[in-house]
């Protein structure tokens, strides 16, 4: 499929210079934009997988040299996160068959980034009207139980300081990887909030643990993409890679002197921009009602 | 871009097990082998030919009526028809189609309805409306009439890409007995091997037919990534995260700051 060169590379720098802004992967960006300029959403979505792997192991050498990574917490995800990300690529080669693939890729977008995003926008509205007048940013703290300390199979993780059942930690890790694998995103977006308010993981290790997360994720989606659907466009995902990592590193000095809070605005505002648009895509009739897909000798 | 490469080694001669007053017809195509590289916009071959009358037969020759038939690989291809449902654009159903070409380019001096009556269009599959194009239906495999929607569809689909044309004025005669066919070819070009179906008419009647080929291929690093990607997915798709985890590596210490 001809597509610009220079667009897709451009379109990394961009993304990569946001994804470094807020600390995400970006492939909820990504993804989009490379179906939006007609890119196959099977394509985009299995090798944005590719540039999303880049992207957060350039992160995670950064948060290793930092010792601000949780190995063992960071294990025991990734260890559901492959589960998830192998369920996640069968339920992808199921529905290509049955040709409601780019249909499910369109709603859960719709879905995910319209709720995530109107959170977001939510709470950081919340938190600014509250640093308005006065008051501290954050109201909520990290530290009380909720009935998912009260689970059975706890187990310690030095390095963050928490002691959490394994139930909650497997769950977060499998729906992660399941999520990632069907619509091309990291899921660090979903992924650092539900660390922080469902297993209190402290901010220090949060985004590194993450990090290696996201990547053992993306690095596997790669293989199995490319192994059972053969969709991994190489040449593409490599073109990504090179804009989104440059973009990162400039986007990281911006968002460190951005308040969080307008940050966190900002990206929520983006966040269900990006919802809409596809909510729009999915309900506008199309040019043509017909379409081709090739089944075999293509 | 054309290329008028003469390749007399390539001439096709065939009499066929027509008529028994068959002409003979002596074709040959300016370029056999056509390379997609990274910049290949699409490709415009010339086929030329000359039409021998029988030794026996004298006076001028007859008014000739040429048609050329270009089938691609062959492939199967599922179309889909999407339709509202509960506001918003659902697949709802689909039809396969079975080993039907690629490409298929059918090309004539001047519109197939002029040359034959439609019982031989038919039967020698002359024209889009014509040629068969099996869908599989239930348990079956069977060609649909013409207007089903599907099909209409599918013919429309192939043509905006330029995949599937039918061009009464590709043919043009040099002479009454010498002529060229413009065979153009877009720039997603399916690989492999494409048959050429000459077939020439006289006052409706088919008096001759010969056949070429050609060659569609791809070079260079397209190529090798393409082949790759499908005869080796699982070493592809770690040669891929390898190059990302370079990639990632390379940027951090390309940009490391103390």
């Amino acid at each position: 499929m001809p597509v610009n060169i220079f667009l897709v590379l451009g379109m990394g720098l961009a993304v990569g210079y946001m994804s470094g802004m807020f600390g995400i992967g970006g492939g909820f960006l990504m993804t989009p934009l490379l179906i939006f300029i007609g890119v196959s959403p099977a394509v985009a979505v299995a090798s944005v997988a590719g540039h999303i792997a880049a992207s957060s192991f350039s992160g995670a050498i950064n948060y290793w040299n930092r010792r601000a990574l949780d190995v063992a917490l960071a294990l025991m995800l990734l260890g559901a996160g492959i589960l998830g990300t192998a369920t996640g690529v069968w339920l992808f080669t199921v529905l290509r068959a049955l040709d409601q693939l780019d249909l499910i890729i369109g709603l859960s977008y719709v879905t995910l980034l319209t709720v995530v995003g109107a959170i977001m926008i939510h709470e950081s509205v919340r938190a600014i009207i509250r640093a308005y007048h006065g008051m501290p940013a954050t109201v909520r703290r990290p530290g009380s139980h909720t009935w998912l300390h009260g689970l059975p199979f706890k187990v310690r993780f030095k390095r963050s300081k928490i002691y959490v059942s394994a139930i909650p930690v497997w769950a977060i890790g499998f729906l992660i990887g399941f999520i990632g694998a069907i619509m091309g995103i990291g899921g660090g977006f979903l992924l650092v909030p539900m660390l922080i308010y469902f297993l209190r993981v402290p901010t220090a290790t949060v985004i590194g643990t993450s990090m290696v997360l996201t990547l053992v994720t993306m690095a596997s989606a790669t293989v199995m993409h490319a192994a059972t659907n053969h969709l991994v466009d190489a040449v593409l995902a490599l073109i990504l890679m090179v804009g989104g990592v440059v973009g990162a590193q400039f986007g990281a000095r911006t968002g460190q002197k951005m308040r969080g809070e307008r940050l966190r605005l900002l990206l929520g505002l983006l966040v269900f921009a990006v919802g809409l648009r596809f909510a729009y895509e999915l309900m506008v009739q199309p040019d043509d009602l017909y379409s081709i897909r090739y089944t075999e000798g293509g | 871009m054309r290329r008028i490469v003469f390749v007399l080694s390539m001439l096709t001669i065939a009499c066929g097990g027509g008529p028994a007053d068959a002409e003979r017809l002596v074709v040959s195509l300016s370029n056999p082998r056509v390379a997609i590289t990274s910049n290949f916009v699409g490709d415009k071959l010339v086929l030329f030919g000359t039409v021998e009358p029988d030794a026996g037969k004298t006076g001028p020759p007859p008014a000739y009526d040429l048609v050329v038939t270009v089938v691609g690989p062959r492939q199967t291809l599922r179309t889909r028809r999407k339709q509202r449902v509960l506001g918003i654009w659902v697949n709802v159903d689909s039809r396969e189609f079975v080993r039907v070409p690629s490409y298929l380019a059918i090309l004539s001096n001047r519109p197939v309805a002029q040359i034959a009556s439609p019982d031989i269009l038919r039967r020698l599959q002359i024209g889009l409306d014509n040629f068969l194009l099996p869908q599989r239906i239930g348990p079956d495999i069977a060609d649909t009439v013409r207007d089903d929607p599907f099909r209409h569809a599918f013919v429309q689909l192939q043509s905006q890409h330029g995949l599937y044309r039918q061009n009464a004025d590709a043919v043009t005669f040099l002479t009454p007995a010498v002529f060229r066919a413009a065979i153009s070819l877009p720039a997603d070009v399916p690989v492999g091997n494409y048959a050429v179906d000459v077939k020439l008419f006289v006052g409706g009647g088919l008096v001759g037919r010969t056949n070429a080929s050609l060659a569609v291929t791809k070079t260079g690093f397209e190529q090798y990534v393409a082949e790759a990607a499908r005869d080796n997915g699982l070493l592809y798709g770690f040669a891929t995260m390898l190059m990302a985890l370079f990639t990632g590596w390379l940027a951090s210490v390309v940009f490391k700051r103390d």
